[in-house]
C-alpha cells in the first residue's frame, strides 16, 4: 500500500470532493442523513481510493473487493463515493431521493445503479451478509476482501452479536467491520440512549482483531486497513471514532443533524466552511 | 377413486432427501443448521457434504442475512429450523435482505401445521403461510408428502429464481403421491376430478381432501381433489376453471384461516368468479400439546370437517 505524503493528501482530497457531493445532494433532495455521511468521508475515501480492489467500469467484476453497507441511510456518502471513484456521472447526485432516481433513499438493488452490492435500510443486517459473502469467499479460496459499514447506534441491534459470534466461530479472517464510533444516534449520545462501553471489549471477548483509531485521520485509517487485511485467523473490526459532520464546524459532533438536509444557504455556508478548513 | 398409502411418512424426510439430491446435482448448494439440523433431516446433506454445510448455531436471523451473503456470492444458500421461527423472528431479514434483494435462497419451515402436537402453541406455525406470501418475490411452497417434499425441494433449488419457502410437517402421514409425477412450482395437481363441489387444499390437508372425497362419494356427491403445492404464485387457471365446473370450493390448511391458504384462494375467486366458499383451517387461536390426532379432531381439520363444509358449501349454490 503506498502511503506517501503525496497519496495521503490525494485521498484527502477526494474526501473533500466527496463532502461536497453528499452536501449539495442532501440539498437538492430536501431530506436525508447529513452527519453520518459526512463523518464518513475519510473512511470511504480510503476505501474507494486506495484500499479496494475494484473496477468502476466491470461493477460485477468475480474478484472485487465487497463492501456492504449496513446503514443504508447514509447513502449520500456512498453514492458520492461511488460516483467520484467512476461508476455513474457526477451529476446524477443531484436526484438523490427523487421519483424513479437510482438513488434511493436507502439503497435498492433493484433501481439499477452500479456499485450497489445491498439493499440495505434496515439495521443490523449488513454484518450477517457480509459474513455470507466470506463465507462464500474462503469456499471458492478467493482472495477479495469484504468490508462491511456500521454504525455505533446499530451495534444495539441484537442480530449484530449473532452475527458476529459467527463470523469469529467460521474464522472469517477475509471480513474487515467497520464501525462508525460517532457517538450519537437519533434520540441523543450512545452512552445516554443505551451505552455501549466498553465497546472495544465487546468486540475482542466476541473473538474479534479488535482496533480503535480515529477514523477522520487518512493515515490511521489506511494503517488500521493494512492491518486489519494482513491479521490472520480472527475477523477484524475497526472501531473508527468519527466526528459527525465532520468538516463543517457548525454542526460536527451534534446529533440533531443526523437525519436532516441543509437548506440552500445552509448548503453554501457549510461548503464554504469545508473550504477555509481545507 | 380411493388413493392408496404406500407407508406413514414425515414430509420433512423428503425434504433432507431432496436437498442432499440438489447438493449432489449443484456443488452451489449449501446448508445452514441453526441447531435441529437433524430435526428438520438436513443431516442427510450435512453428513455428505460437509465442507458445504455450516452450524450456525440457535440465531436465526443471522442464518437470513447470512444465506443473502452466500446468494450474493453465487452460492444457493437452504437454512431450515422450525417453521415458527424460520418465517416469524427472521421477518425483517427476510423482507429486506432476501425479498427486496431477491435473492435465490431457500428456507425450509420444519415442523409445521397444529400436528406438531406435544410441543404446543409456541412450536406449531400456523401463520407462516400468511407472512410468508405476502413479501414481494417470495415463492411459497407446501407440499402434501415425503415424495412431493423431494421432488419440491429439487424444484426450489433447480428450477426457481428469487427466494422460496417450504413448508413441511414433523408427523408421519401417508405418502401417496405419485413417485413419477411431473413437479412444476405454481400448477395445481389434480388429483380427483368431480363435478358438485372443488376441495382444494395444501400440504397434510390434502390426503383429508381425498378422504373426504370418498365420504362425499357415498352420499352421492362428487367432489374434485386440487392439491396446491405451491401457494404463491398461486394457479389462477386452476381456481377459476373449478369454479367454473362445480360452482362451490372448501378450502383447507393446516393454518390460520386468516391470510392464509384459503385467503389466497379467495382473493382469486372474488376477483374473478365469485362462488361459496367455505374454509377448514384454525379460526384465530393458538394450538396447544396433544397427540396429533387428538388436535386434528378438536381443530375441526379431518377429512369428515372437509367433507361437512362442502355440503355447506353445495347448500349455498
Amino acid at each position: 500500500m503506498n502511503n506517501t505524503s503525496v497519496h495521503i493528501s490525494e485521498i484527502k482530497a477526494r474526501a473533500m470532493e466527496i463532502r461536497k457531493s453528499v452536501i449539495s445532494s442532501l440539498t437538492a433532495a430536501g431530506s436525508g442523513h447529513l452527519g453520518g455521511s459526512l463523518g464518513l468521508a475519510d473512511i470511504f475515501a480510503c476505501l474507494h481510493f486506495s484500499f479496494m480492489s475494484h473496477k468502476p467500469d466491470n461493477p460485477n467484476w468475480i474478484d472485487r473487493d465487497r463492501l456492504i453497507l449496513s446503514i443504508g441511510h447514509v447513502a449520500p456518502v456512498l453514492y458520492a463515493s461511488l460516483a467520484h471513484a467512476g461508476y455513474f456521472p457526477i451529476e446524477e447526485l443531484n436526484t438523490l431521493r427523487k421519483f424513479e432516481s437510482r438513488l434511493q433513499g436507502h439503497p435498492g438493488r433493484d433501481h439499477g445503479l452500479p456499485g450497489i452490492e445491498l439493499s440495505a435500510g434496515s439495521l443490523g443486517q449488513g454484518l450477517s451478509v457480509a459474513v455470507g459473502i466470506a463465507l462464500a469467499s474462503k469456499m471458492d479460496q478467493r482472495k477479495n476482501r469484504i468490508i462491511s459499514i456500521h454504525g455505533d447506534g446499530e451495534l444495539q441491534e441484537g442480530s449484530i452479536w449473532e452475527a458476529a459470534m459467527s463470523a469469529a466461530h467460521h474464522k472469517l479472517d477475509n471480513l474487515i467491520a467497520i464501525v462508525d464510533r460517532n457517538f450519537c444516534q437519533i434520540d441523543g449520545r450512545t452512552e445516554d440512549v443505551m451505552a455501549l462501553e466498553p465497546l472495544a471489549a465487546k468486540w475482542e471477548s466476541f473473538g474479534w482483531n479488535t482496533l480503535k483509531l480515529n477514523g477522520n485521520n487518512v493515515s490511521e485509517i489506511l494503517q488500521a486497513l493494512d492491518e486489519a487485511d494482513s491479521f490472520q485467523g480472527k475477523p477484524s473490526v475497526l472501531i473508527a471514532k468519527t466526528l459527525m459532520g465532520k468538516g463543517v464546524p457548525e454542526i460536527e459532533d451534534d446529533y440533531k443533524w443526523h437525519g436532516k438536509a441543509p437548506s440552500e444557504a445552509e448548503a453554501r455556508l457549510f461548503i464554504q466552511e469545508l473550504e477555509k478548513n481545507q | 377413486m380411493a388413493l392408496v398409502a404406500r407407508e406413514l411418512i414425515p414430509s420433512r424426510t423428503g425434504f433432507g432427501k431432496g436437498l442432499a439430491e440438489a447438493g449432489a446435482l449443484n456443488p452451489k448448494v449449501v446448508g445452514l443448521g441453526a441447531d435441529i439440523t437433524a430435526s428438520v433431516s438436513m443431516n442427510l446433506f450435512a453428513e455428505r457434504f460437509p465442507e458445504r454445510f455450516f452450524s450456525m448455531g440457535i440465531a436465526e436471523q443471522n442464518c437470513v442475512g447470512v444465506a443473502a451473503g452466500l446468494a450474493l456470492a453465487g452460492k444457493i444458500p437452504v437454512f431450515s429450523t422450525y417453521g415458527v421461527f424460520a418465517t416469524i423472528r427472521t421477518l425483517d431479514q427476510i423482507r429486506i435482505s432476501l425479498c427486496y434483494n431477491n435473492l435465490h435462497a431457500i428456507i425450509g419451515g420444519a415442523h409445521a401445521g397444529i400436528s406438531v402436537g406435544p410441543d404446543g402453541a409456541t412450536h406449531q406455525a400456523l401463520e407462516d403461510i400468511a407472512v410468508m406470501r405476502v413479501l414481494p418475490n417470495m415463492t411459497v411452497l407446501s407440499p402434501c408428502d415425503a415424495t412431493q417434499a423431494r421432488l419440491c425441494t429439487l424444484a426450489a433449488i433447480e428450477n426457481n429464481d428469487g427466494p422460496a419457502y417450504i413448508r413441511f410437517g414433523r408427523e408421519a402421514v401417508p405418502d401417496f403421491t405419485d413417485e413419477n409425477q411431473t413437479f412444476e412450482i405454481g400448477k395445481a395437481q389434480l388429483l380427483a376430478k368431480g363435478t358438485d363441489v372443488t376441495l382444494m387444499a395444501t400440504g397434510h390437508l390434502v390426503w383429508e381432501a381425498c378422504q373426504a372425497a370418498d365420504i362425499l362419494a357415498l352420499q352421492g356427491i362428487s367432489a374434485q381433489v386440487l392439491n396446491f403445492h405451491t401457494i404463491k404464485p398461486i394457479d389462477k387457471a386452476a381456481i377459476i376453471d373449478a369454479a367454473k365446473s362445480t360452482r362451490a370450493v372448501v378450502t383447507a390448511e393446516e393454518h390460520q384461516l386468516m391470510g392464509g391458504f384459503g385467503s389466497a384462494i379467495a382473493e382469486v375467486l372474488v376477483m374473478n368468479y365469485p362462488v361459496p366458499v367455505e374454509m377448514v383451517g384454525i379460526n384465530d387461536m393458538f394450538g396447544e400439546s396433544g397427540k396429533p390426532h387428538e388436535l386434528m379432531l378438536k381443530y375441526k381439520l379431518t377429512a369428515v370437517d372437509i367433507a361437512m363444509a362442502a355440503e355447506r358449501a353445495i347448500q349455498r349454490k
